[in-house]
């Protein structure tokens, strides 16, 4: 194609420049709000810019209540939760992407049958009660440890290896076991690395099975500590941070505006962080998702 | 395994299947592998859909879910006279309609115009930009809403009283609120729901263009003859899918962001069913309308998974 810069292209450059500045202004206004003063946010504005910058959001942050545990929850959770998903893909996906495994199309079946059919979130709290793991962290990372999508993602990744590798493992007497770890995962990281960031997102994000199975503060995890902070606006008209949190001893005066953007801040600063580096990961992972087997 | 020990059965008594037998024992050590998904995927998605039954029965916790009595489908009766399930079921329709409509096209239109800009880096980076948000919660996303629409602090009413105009409480108005939600659904989703056109758009044979280059096409009826028709296929693979999930009206938005000032709008089928089961403990008659909202919903999604396996010769799965 001829390189001819039109007018045309012009205007879509100042429209997708637009369109990015509005797409990262909710972003930016909530780091602008996380270090201002009380004062400046009080009022309508802009929020583009701090008139001088002041930690206290993060300091009350970082000592009120449970908002340091529930970081920690958080993490442990997902640490634990992705290698749950992704020991359980594999484990599933390996046997299944063999053809010649009797009953396969069965076993297929039955894990395809979950994808579509579940018994919705009453019946899940109840199954969670009854299990007694209401208020335990298994709660969880359990119920989300076998996620029929990615088994089939990754089955159908196994299928494109190549079978040669392995007869000969099995010619020179490996174990099934012995291959899933030695040859097959080492051909397989790009879809364990697409597998895993998933999951991790998943976990990291998830709030709703928080919400529901952990009334525990000590358990909690951050996507409540922000959600907590939502209802607060809702119910109060009282803006004082104080309302929010059982003491703190914070006697600054923040808003809870500054209070919660801080919140956020420190919740989404992982996901900010990783995602210039691993963003392509997931677009290679839609991409193998997106090709059906 | 179970399966296995069925096989196993039927050797003793006939040879034909002995080869299937032996294979069997051959590759035992991967039905062991199944096993520890299989009895988790069990226990976490099966044994919920046994408690469904309380869908039929007047549930008290201290029967449990076997002994509860059951109740001659009382609860799907009292759910036809239920004011506030058929405004859920009103509200879910409408909402899901209306991003179906406005939202769904979003990324068609920013794919086709993102693909005109030759700047590969300018792309690359609009593109990262546009994804972003769909990496975080509605959580995290309500929380910026909040600040964004506030009628005390937010960026919009700053605007709207710069103009003379006064403040409006977006979240609590029952005019505002849907287009608060279609508005934030296309900044969550666009960039992400592009990331397939742009790549089936990608894929297109360089030489289509040149040839109507020659033929005098320009920028227009290229991006019209050439690359709509190119991604029309996956256009209607979605669309139908889309349309499969009617019922999901965006359950995480919606209870992150609605309030009871807008519930007469806003309270879809899955808000409704959380607050009248988690909320009022009714268990029983919450089960029955999920129950109600999954069976439909169901439907919906074979059926759309058969019309796409009718049209493209394979499903998608």
């Amino acid at each position: 194609m001829k390189k001819k810069f039109s007018i045309f292209e012009f205007c879509l450059i100042i429209g997708f420049v637009f369109f990015s500045i509005l797409v990262l202004y909710p972003f930016w206004q909530t780091i602008v709000i996380s270090f201002s003063d009380p004062k400046q946010v009080s009022g309508l504005g802009m929020n583009l810019w701090p008139e001088r910058w002041i930690t206290d959001a993060y300091q009350f942050v970082f000592t009120y209540g449970n908002t340091m545990k529930a970081y920690a929850n958080t993490i442990l959770r997902t640490v634990s939760g992705t290698f749950l998903i992704v020991a359980f893909t594999m484990l599933a996906a390996y046997p299944l992407s063999k053809r010649d495994l009797p009953f396969r199309n069965t076993i297929t079946i039955f894990f395809l049958i979950a994808m579509f059919f579940s018994g919705g979130i009453i019946p899940d709290y109840l199954l969670i009660k009854n299990l007694g793991l209401i208020d335990t962290r298994w709660a969880l990372i359990l119920p989300s440890a076998v996620n029929v999508f990615y088994i089939i993602i990754m089955r159908n990744y196994f299928m494109t290896i190549d079978k040669g590798i392995e007869e000969s493992a099995i010619m020179d007497g490996a174990g099934y076991f012995t291959i899933l770890t030695k040859i097959i995962l080492p051909l397989s990281k790009p879809v364990i690395a697409t597998i895993a960031l998933w999951a991790a997102v998943f976990h990291w994000n998830e709030w709703f099975q928080a919400l529901v199975y952990i009334q525990d503060d000590a358990k909690s995890v951050l996507q409540i500590v922000v959600r907590k902070m939502l209802t607060a606006m809702d119910v109060s008209q009282s803006e004082n941070a104080a309302a929010i949190g059982a003491g703190g001893g914070s006697s600054k005066n923040l808003l809870l505006a500054n209070v919660r953007a801080a919140t956020v801040m420190i919740s989404i600063g992982p996901i900010v962080l990783v995602y210039p580096f691993v963003q392509k990961y997931f677009i290679k992972g839609i991409m193998i998702g997106s090709l059906k087997g | 395994m179970e399966a296995k020990t069925v096989t196993g059965k039927t050797v003793e008594i006939k040879s034909p299947r002995k080869s299937t037998w032996e294979q069997v024992k051959r590759m035992k050590l991967l039905y062991v592998m199944l096993l520890f998904p299989a009895i988790m995927l069990f226990i976490f998605n099966y044994l919920p859909m046994y408690g469904v039954i309380i869908a039929f029965k007047n549930f008290s916790p201290g029967l449990g879910i076997w002994d509860s009595p059951w109740n001659d489908f009382e609860h799907f009766k009292r759910l036809f006279t239920d004011f506030m399930f058929l405004r859920a079921l009103k509200n879910t329709l409408f909402i899901s309609i209306l991003k179906i409509v406005i939202a769904f096209p979003a990324p068609i239109i920013f794919a086709i115009l993102l693909n005109e800009i030759r700047n590969q880096k300018f792309l690359k980076v609009t593109q990262s930009i546009s994804y972003l948000p769909h990496f975080m919660s509605w959580v995290i996303l309500s929380a910026m809403i909040i600040e964004v629409f506030s009628p005390q602090r937010g960026i919009v009413n700053f605007i709207i009283t710069a103009f003379g105009g006064d403040p409006v409480n977006f979240l609590a108005s029952k005019v505002f609120f849907i287009p608060v939600l279609l508005l934030t659904d296309i900044w969550k989703e666009i960039g992400y729901g592009a990331i397939i056109y742009l790549a089936t758009i990608a894929s297109i044979d360089p030489a289509l263009y040149e040839a109507a280059e020659m033929d005098g096409a320009g920028r227009f009826k290229k991006m019209i003859h050439i690359t709509l028709p190119s991604i029309m296929p996956m256009v209607i693979i979605l669309f139908i899918l889309r349309l499969g999930g009617i019922l999901n009206a965006g359950f995480d938005q919606i209870l992150n962001l609605y309030n009871p000032l807008v519930y007469e709008v806003a309270d879809i089928i899955d808000t409704y069913v959380y607050r009248s089961g988690l909320e009022q403990f009714q268990f029983d008659y919450a089960t029955a309308v999920g129950l109600f909202k999954n069976v439909i919903g169901i439907i919906f999604i074979l059926g759309a998974n058969a019309i796409i396996r009718r049209k493209s010769e394979h499903g998608i799965w």
